[in-house]
């Protein structure tokens, strides 16, 4: 398995999509190149297990290692583990579906799926990088076709939101280059991740630069009190860029957190984790009840998605295994179950024109298809079992109890409240828009098409897959909790 | 006599242009546009040829001192003038004097080459002088427009200022020292209070032509009244010569003072980045938008400066061979639209894409590649700026040049929200560039992709050091 493909699919993908010469074979090119990258995510699943069954234990399989930079100890390393085969495999199934919503974009259709497909360039390479110069260039790759995706396709007060969104991101990505440059200069000039791990790097110098790090990386992922760009970004993307921006572009956050600023500097992780559990928790119960107080779908699920991110934030702040795995499953359920919960919005608003949930009423009856998707989407989101959400939540609370002091109990339950609090909110916005009389106008409108149901279909599969059989994800996940966590015990 | 033609090669073939100008010029003369290719072609050749026959040597007794590095860096302003040779064709095919205009841009370049080279002060002044004044001429190119004349009135009387100062500061060195000679200044530097205020002058000199904080009032001013192919010469290859003189200087000459330096350079490379980024704000004119963003980019060439060490130099000359390309983009395209329509405000670039998506795309890289955002070669640039300065470990320096390009990241997008985002109801027409402009588009475009992407380019800049 060579780890370049999943680099060079998606930049071929977007150069046959500049060259093609209608609007139609640009669709076709991309979802065909998205499609490749789906089944190369699947082969790579495979032989990453087929080599752990094999008794392959070394702790990144798949490695590649190109001197780029020799003057600066720069090289193109890539590798994956349990945790970044899980993020790829997010990430082609964000990207697919994507592709497949966005099917009836007239507007510059050319450039915009060149931009949805840079957007995936950056995130494959995001995960597969072992050089931290090479993971911070695909990081602020993924940052500017977000802007442009907004201000371009957006709606509402579109300039403002992709004005903030670039800025804060790349106020993020700034923090995350002094990190960076600090590891470089306390290590002895040194960007490789591996290499980095190994060094004990001074706790004084983690006591710096750990903070830097992590807020850089929780700007991505809704890091309170930095969540600002999350309701105004997401409300007015395109229905694709908040799919890539919550089910994408947020988990690159979470995992800088989880791989660069906690694996390298456990003791910075264990100095500030009490900081990090009280932020996450206010971010939990801050966004369950800020969801309460909205009408419109789209802000409906980007203060849910803050809440929900917290859960990630919470997992790797509990520095325990079962809580960061928990964590990263947290990231792959909610990238999934967000993009999809965008995808419906998107097609209930290209129906209705409307995103308002009081103006709607009894789509059941007319949307069949979406409307059940809908439900799916908002069970999940609640917790239910058997669905990916329950699987993930309930691993992080599990995570969380192993610590008996009454601090951790006490964000633990206070986590926990969330869910009820979810559930009013999810079941009120099923409620006001599936059920109910319906409009007049509203009678006339037709269920999804074929390429909205696929997409659709491609997400809840991966939430089946994940709610049913929660045991695969966790055994990828589980190894390379535990090399962080061997880290943070090795501390005492 | 061998040596002599090999060494001074750059110099030579650039006089050999000049001259073969004037007797033109004085001649039968030629039409604009065939006089263009012929001086197209005779740069291109120039260019080439610079990659040949670089040796370490020094002539007329250290006066003048050469090396592939040195070959090098006149190389990439042999590059940029070529570029600015084509992609303000336009302009230069109706200009009236085009022969004059050349003369006067490879005379500055021929001064520049000599100050790259100098091995004393007193050629170094006499080589800043001679690629100086012909800029405040090239400036006064617009006859008919009375801002050209006012920026060029600044600029001559800005540099006189400076060149006093320059003197002054040179006649107290050699007082302090009794050399003139950089190779015999640093066994007699002893950092006594009075070599650091004979120092400071020398260096007030430097910050004037690289327009750093609180020298660079006369920047903006000057670049707005100039023809934009001035306005390019000024911004890019000047502004480059100056700062390899200024590494060098400061790397070499001035060493024992290192210490002093650093804090300077600290100080005003902070000072720099945030009035440039701060003007650049509020800017409404293209030129005068682009001025300040230069200032901010020599605030962060200060940073990399600033780490004395070859890796500072090495990432010196390779941004500002990315900043030559990237630069050049953002003018050619502002060129192009100048010569088309007359319009130069950034308002005037609302719904650009709609009629021009080739020029939108070209601005678009050359503004995000000076904001430094990957995969632009800009990144690279910028990143190797900050890691080369970063290794003094003074975070707090880092941290505040990291912030600026955030602040410089919200005036680029600014623009590139014009073009692509706002509506306008008279957009500007749709133009058709010439194949001349548009091949060097192409080349700087591409050059802004890849340059990043080869990283064996860097390891080339760093082999000649």
């Amino acid at each position: 398995m060579n780890l370049l493909l999943l680099i060079l699919i998606p930049l071929f993908t977007a150069v046959a999509g500049l060259l093609s010469r209608s609007k139609q074979q640009v669709r076709w090119i991309s979802l065909a190149g998205s499609a490749a990258q789906l089944v190369l995510a699947l082969i790579l699943l495979f032989a990453f297990r087929n080599e752990r069954v094999g008794g392959n234990d070394a702790q990144m399989l798949f490695e590649q290692n190109y001197s780029l930079f020799p003057a600066w100890h720069i090289n193109f390393h890539l590798g994956v583990d349990g945790i970044s085969v899980a993020m790829i495999l997010l990430t082609s199934f964000v990207v697919i579906a994507g592709v497949l919503v966005s099917w009836n974009i007239e507007k510059m259709t050319k450039e915009f799926y060149f931009l949805l497909i840079l957007l995936a360039l950056g995130a494959y390479g995001f995960f597969i990088s072992l050089d931290l110069f090479v993971l911070f260039f695909f990081l602020e790759i993924a940052v500017i076709p977000k802007y442009l995706l907004i201000g371009i396709w957006g709606s509402g007060k579109k300039e403002y939101s992709a004005n903030k969104l670039a800025l804060m991101l790349m106020g993020g990505s700034a923090l995350v280059l002094v990190g960076i440059l600090g590891l470089y200069f306390s290590s002895g000039h040194s960007f490789d991740l591996l290499e980095l791990s190994k060094l004990n790097i001074n706790p004084k110098t983690q006591h710096i630069i750990f903070p830097l790090l992590f807020v850089g990386f929780g700007v991505f992922t809704a890091l309170f009190p930095l969540h600002t760009w999350v309701p105004d970004g997401h409300s007015s993307a395109p229905t694709a860029g908040s799919m890539f921006l919550a089910g994408i572009s947020m988990k690159l956050g979470g995992y800088g957190c989880l791989r660069v600023a906690t694996y390298i500097m456990p003791e910075g992780a264990k100095e500030y984790s009490t900081i990090i559990i009280v932020l996450s928790t206010i971010a939990i119960l801050y966004g369950a009840f800020a969801t309460m107080m909205q009408k419109d779908l789209k802000y409906i699920n980007a203060y849910s998605s803050v809440s929900h991110c917290g859960f990630v934030l919470l997992g790797i702040g509990m520095l325990t295994k079962t809580a960061m795995t928990g964590a990263v499953m947290q990231m792959v359920s909610h990238g999934l179950m967000t993009a999809l919960f965008f995808a419906v919005i998107g097609m209930i608003y290209d129906r209705t024109h409307t995103r308002q949930v009081n103006e709607m009423g009894g789509l059941m009856k007319v949307m069949p298809f979406i409307t059940t998707v809908f439900f799916i989407v908002g069970l999940c989101s609640l917790g239910l079992p058997g669905f990916s959400g329950f699987v993930a939540e309930m691993t992080v609370f599990m995570g969380s109890w192993e610590h008996v002091d009454a601090f951790h109990r006490i964000a633990t339950i206070a986590a926990c409240m969330s869910i009820v609090v979810t559930a009013v909110y999810i079941l009120r916005a099923i409620g006001q828009t599936a059920m109910g009389p319906i409009k007049e106008s509203f009678s006339g409108l037709g269920d999804a098409t074929w390429n909205e149901k696929l997409a659709a279909i491609i997400l809840v599969a991966g939430i089946l897959a994940i709610g049913i059989a929660p045991g695969w994800l966790n055994d990828l996940l589980r190894p390379g909790a535990e090399i962080i966590m061997q880290k943070i015990s090795a501390i005492k | 006599m061998n040596e002599f033609l090999t060494l001074m090669k750059s110099e030579l073939v650039i006089t050999f242009i000049i001259f073969l100008l004037l007797f033109i010029k004085i001649g039968k003369g030629m039409k604009n546009e065939s006089l263009l290719s012929l001086v197209q072609l005779l740069l291109l050749v120039n260019f080439i040829a610079g990659f040949f026959f670089n040796k370490n040597g020094n002539l007329f007794g250290d006066m003048f001192h050469t090396s592939p590095l040195i070959a090098f860096q006149k190389n990439i302003l042999n590059l940029g003038v070529y570029l600015i040779s084509l992609l303000c064709a336009d302009w230069l095919k109706k200009t009236p004097h085009l022969p004059e205009f050349f003369m006067l841009m490879l005379s500055s370049l021929l001064g520049m080459f000599f100050m790259i080279s100098s091995g004393n002060l007193l050629m170094f002044y006499l080589s800043l002088e001679l690629a100086t004044i012909p800029l405040a001429a090239m400036a006064n190119f617009d006859l008919e427009k009375k801002r050209s004349s006012e920026g060029a009135m600044k600029m001559i009387l800005s540099s006189a200022f400076s060149s006093g100062i320059l003197l002054f500061g040179i006649s107290l060195l050699y007082g302090a020292t009794g050399t003139i000679s950089f190779a015999e200044l640093p066994s007699q530097l002893t950092g006594s209070s009075f070599q650091v205020l004979a120092f400071v002058f020398v260096f007030a000199a430097f910050a004037f032509k690289l327009s750093i904080v609180p020298f660079h009032l006369w920047t903006a001013d000057v670049y707005e009244g100039s023809p934009i192919a001035t306005t390019s010469f000024l911004s890019v290859i000047s502004k480059g010569s100056i700062a390899f003189v200024f590494i060098s200087t400061l790397y070499n000459a001035f060493q024992p003072l290192h210490e002093v330096w650093y804090t300077m350079l600290v100080i005003l490379a902070i000072a720099t980045m945030i009035i440039g980024n701060l003007f650049a704000l509020r800017q409404q004119n293209i030129k005068r938008f682009l001025a300040f963003s230069s200032i901010a980019q020599v605030g962060f060439i200060l940073v990399g400066i600033s780490s004395n060490d070859s890796a500072g130099i090495t990432s010196v000359v390779y941004f500002i061979l990315i900043y030559v390309f990237s630069n050049l983009a953002a003018f050619g395209v502002a060129s192009v639209i100048a010569e088309k329509t007359g319009k130069e405000n950034i308002d005037d670039y609302k719904g650009l894409y709609q009629t021009n998506p080739f020029l939108s795309w070209i601005l678009t890289l050359a503004l995000f590649s000076l904001a430094g955002i990957p995969p632009t070669a800009g990144f690279f640039g910028k990143l190797f700026l900050l890691t080369a300065g970063a290794s003094k470990g003074s975070y707090l320096f880092i941290t505040v040049a990291a912030l600026n390009m955030i602040i410089s990241l919200y005036y680029y997008l600014r623009v590139v929200r014009s073009v692509f985002m706002e509506k306008n109801d008279q957009p500007i027409e749709k133009i058709n560039t010439n194949l001349v402009s548009k091949f060097a588009l192409i080349l700087c475009a591409a050059a802004i992709v890849l340059v990043g992407m080869l990283s064996w380019i860097f390891g080339y800049i760093q082999s000649l050091i």
